[in-house]
């Protein structure tokens, strides 16, 4: 087994592990610090599929300003105003829902892989990472929905602020 | 060498946690960390079908997904903080205001 796949599959079920803490904790504070975890091994993931750029977007984004967006919030809203476990009804229901899903899935994935060659090609770049490449990709052939994406941060930015503020 | 298989069963494992998270757990915060795990597990497809390709837009696309996401986490949690400030709650079984 190649190198690349031992860490593949390593990272994989760590993340794995970590979600289910995730969905399983009952402090909020515990599943967010699974969650920067899982994060993580997502971006080590990103490394083995020759997405280098991405892994670095993923831990500034995500494991740097998602995460501390979250733990703000758990540590301004008291940990007691958070409801206890829910019936289990409704975990049974969702389970089923959750596996219905999966299945379905599993069975989508699987006729559109058979039918499909070339699978496990090479990294698309060899060498250095291939930060260049979708650089340009991003600034000339997607450079209107970039721009779109900034004008959509800066609205989900005002509308931030503007819901969060204390009412005078 | 990682068949693509693999990854898109490990990102299906990742999207059914997440989707299970949303719906059994009560707390807005933990339901919006299910969805952050749902929008990640989507990227892993997107990045593994644009190895198997040999096509950068599926890598473009997981960073529109990143921006995406950043807002509506933005914006979810400031709901949540205007919630708990209005309601005193962040169950999201007790927010039935418009319930008839």
């Amino acid at each position: 087994m190649a190198p690349s796949a031992i860490v593949f599959y390593m990272l994989a079920s760590m993340c794995v592990v970590s979600a289910l803490m995730v969905v399983t904790r009952r402090n909020p504070i515990h599943a967010a610090l699974f969650l920067v975890l899982a994060f993580f091994c997502v971006a080590g993931i990103y490394v083995v599929l020759s997405a280098e750029f991405l892994a670095a977007v993923q831990v500034l984004v995500y494991a740097g300003g998602i995460m501390v967006l979250f733990l703000f919030v758990i540590m301004l809203v008291p940990l007691d105003a958070g409801p206890a476990r829910p019936p289990a009804r409704h975990i049974a229901g969702s389970l089923l829902l959750a596996g219905l899903v999966a299945g379905s899935l599993i069975t989508f994935f699987w006729n559109a892989l058979e039918t499909r060659p070339g699978e496990g090609v090479e990294p698309l770049t060899a060498g250095g990472g291939n930060i260049e490449t979708v650089g340009m990709e991003l600034y000339q052939r997607y450079l209107l929905p970039f721009e779109i994406a900034s004008v959509l941060l800066l609205v989900a930015m005002v509308g931030a602020v503007v819901l969060a503020r204390k009412k005078t | 060498m990682i068949p693509t298989s693999h990854m898109l069963v490990f990102s299906l494992i990742l999207f059914t946690i997440g989707m299970v998270g949303v719906l059994t757990r009560r707390n807005a915060i933990i339901v919006m960390m299910g969805i952050e795990l749902m929008l990640n597990s989507a990227n892993i497809n997107f990045i593994a079908f644009s190895r198997q390709l040999g096509d950068l837009a599926g890598q473009v696309f997981s960073i529109f997904t990143i921006v995406v996401a950043a807002g509506e986490v933005a914006v979810g949690l400031a709901i949540i903080l205007a919630l708990y400030r209005n309601k005193d709650t962040i169950n999201v079984d007790e927010v039935n205001i418009m319930k008839g």
